[in-house]
């Protein structure tokens, strides 16, 4: 454990675990029962499974990405967490994309007896959190359980699940996580933080923990403590990678730009280009829409309410007697962008968007956030420009 | 209750119009808890689903709804047979919130079955006449028939309670044109006014632009939204507009907030 004469911005939890102390933190988590989530290389992607043992991390692999591109890409090194975010984020766990909510059997009187659905008890370990989608599961939070109806089965699963984040020191040629301020550093709300090390010293990871829980785990493993090279390396390494996003967003209040820009000619381009597939909301690590199905058995006196991910994108999202209230493609995108960077602000006092890239990279047609957000900045200083045009 | 459906029992299922009917809901056990005028109920068909539907009566305990039957859940609760029963969650979203217009006159709305979620609100201004100025009652229909409660707005009418169609048959020899053709009989003081509306949206935003014209304030010209919802939790995302998620923000929301959303085409 550090001294008191530990830098400043040194943890006073912070030690460093080599690779034997990554497999026995998962070995330590499956003990304790929980289920450990994390990266593993699967049919072409960097996919969240359960993991058995530390030996199914992605070791040696990255990931080439660009607008409508993911390849996994082999590297020269055998870093474990070089990659950036895969076709799946953390709420395919903590808000799976079916559940049942209900079952309700009637009785020969017709009498109707409802039951919710319990939840069985889940533990998860979720390891290589991404700081952005560490916020990204915050944020889900805010929407599930932070107003005034609370999710119960999502409370469960999230209050359950130890969060373990790795910082990010390989960002993807998508990713604008320093736009939205949610990385490459780990911030509050982890109970273990790790970032990834390798260098002629070896392969390691400076380690911190975020609760007493994390800090107790920590303790079990074969840990020494976090020398200064370690720490530079660690801290040089993320500030690195904050100076090599792929992507960023313009540097305005994206809140009011989406606020004033409904009428922008932009959405008539960008649904020339949207297929309305609403690949970008399943990939989206906030997006939390769903819709309902009602189901019965064959003797119709056993009834069950089923919820499912539905997309923004869907025609009959918006439903109405009078027909759907957003029939266009245009109105459609539009509704999806102003609500992940302007009107989310409004409902639950965040930004929905993350910075994370994925709904650039799992569009089929290669429609870039940033872009449409930089387009629409343009767009909305264009009629200054012309006035003083035509005043000149 | 939020999460599940309570059982409630149908006490009566009375046709309102030729397209709507009247259900009047008892609890079998446990009651949710009180529903102020203006909140709505998610109202269960058993295996069939759910909908959202404005309570249009609260007398004795009892949940009173008023239905069209245009979809597969709406329909199945036209058909529901006295004594079985159907699932019921809320209260959800805001109310009309008559407190807040106490000393104003208050200038009733109403477009088709846009009535229904306004009844309630009637029957307690009628019940607590010191508390506020002038009631008036305005309720517009496509036909004669499509008018919700016949026997009631004669009692209603203090000082004033109007009707209009928007086509009469034969029989009808009341006033013929849009609701807000009735606004010059209605006795308000404008700015001391406020106004409960519900109805069609065109018909929101019609009435919305006369009242501000007339001179009631936005923040008192109180509208009912309609969006399509499945949770009314705020979970489901479906009945967003704009900035509101109107199972929580509305459906009632003041018309300063809902002018500017209703008028960007498909928000």
């Amino acid at each position: 454990m550090p001294s008191a004469t530990a830098p400043p911005d040194a943890d006073s939890t912070a030690c460093v675990l080599d690779l034997e102390g990554i497999e026995a933190l998962v070995r330590e988590l499956r003990a304790r029962g929980r289920t450990v989530i994390g990266p593993t290389a699967r049919d072409g992607a960097i996919v969240l499974a359960e993991l058995e043992s530390a030996d199914e991390l992605p070791y040696g692999w990255g990931v080439e990405l660009e607008a409508g591109y993911y390849r996994m890409k082999r590297r020269t090194d055998a870093m474990a967490f070089a990659h950036s975010a895969g076709p799946q984020s953390w709420k395919n766990f903590l808000h799976p994309e079916r559940a049942r909510q209900w079952t309700a059997d009637r009785a020969p009187d017709g009498g109707m007896t409802v039951r919710a659905e319990r939840p069985e008890p889940t533990s998860f370990a979720f390891l290589g959190v991404r700081p952005c989608d560490l916020r990204a599961i915050q944020i889900q939070d805010r929407v599930m359980i932070g107003g005034r109806h609370r999710d119960d089965a999502y409370e469960e699963r999230r209050t359950g699940a130890f969060l373990i984040v790795v910082e990010c020191v390989e960002p993807g040629a998508t990713c604008f996580c320093v736009s939205m301020g949610t990385g490459p550093a780990a911030q509050p709300g982890y109970d273990l933080a790790l970032t990834e090390v390798l260098d002629d010293s070896g392969h390691r990871f400076l380690a911190r923990a975020g609760t007493e829980e994390g800090a107790e785990i920590l303790e079990s493993l074969p840990h020494r403590p976090a020398d200064d090279i370690t720490r530079t390396r660690a801290r040089e390494d993320v500030e690195a990678a904050a100076g090599r996003m792929g992507r960023t967003m313009p540097d305005v209040d994206l809140r009011a730009l989406l606020a004033g820009t409904l009428d922008a000619e932009r959405w008539n381009d960008v649904a020339a280009r949207c297929l309305t597939c609403g690949n970008c909301t399943m990939a989206c690590p906030t997006c939390f829409c769903t819709t309902t199905e009602d189901v019965t058995d064959l003797t119709g006196d056993h009834a069950e309410r089923w919820r499912r991910w539905e997309s923004c994108y869907d025609m009959d999202f918006t439903h109405l007697p009078g027909g759907s209230v957003r029939s266009t493609g245009r109105s459609r995108y539009r509704q999806w962008l102003t609500h992940k960077l302007g009107t989310w602000w409004d409902q639950f006092d965040s930004s929905g968007c993350v910075g994370c890239g994925r709904c650039i990279v799992w569009c089929p047609v290669a429609i870039d956030i940033t872009e449409e957000a930089h387009a629409l900045h343009q767009e909305s200083l264009e009629p200054q420009a012309e006035t003083k045009g035509e005043a000149s | 209750m939020t999460a599940v459906p309570l059982p409630y029992r149908v006490v009566s299922n009375r046709p309102e119009t030729t397209d709507t009917r009247t259900l009047t809901l008892r609890p079998v056990g446990e009651a949710l808890p009180a529903f102020a005028p203006g909140q709505f109920a998610m109202l269960y068909a058993f295996g069939v689903g759910e909908i959202p539907v404005s309570v249009a009566g609260l007398q004795d305990g009892a949940l009173t709804h008023t239905l069209r039957g245009v979809g597969a859940v709406s329909r199945a609760l036209c058909a529901v047979r006295p004594g079985t029963q159907v699932g019921v969650r809320g209260p959800f979203g805001t109310g009309w919130d008559l407190p807040a217009a106490t000393g104003r006159d208050l200038l009733v709305v109403a477009g088709g079955i846009g009535l229904a979620p306004l009844r309630p609100l009637v029957q307690a201004a009628l019940s607590t006449p010191r508390n506020h100025g002038r009631l008036n009652i305005l309720i517009g229909a496509r036909t004669p028939e499509d008018l919700l409660y016949r026997s009631e707005p004669d009692a209603w009418g203090r000082p004033y309670c109007g009707m209009t169609v928007d086509r009469a048959g034969p029989e009808w020899t009341g006033h013929v044109g849009v609701v807000t053709t009735l606004l010059d009989q209605a006795a308000f003081t404008p700015h001391e006014t406020t106004a409960f509306v519900c109805g069609p949206e065109v018909m929101i935003r019609a009435t919305g632009r006369e009242l501000l014209h007339r001179g009631v304030p936005a923040q008192h010209i109180r509208v009912s939204l309609e969006r399509n919802m499945h949770c009314a939790t705020g979970h489901c995302g479906h009945c967003q507009l704009g900035p509101l998620l109107l199972c929580r923000d509305g459906p009632v929301v003041g018309y300063d907030r809902a002018e500017p959303l209703l008028a960007v085409r498909e928000l």
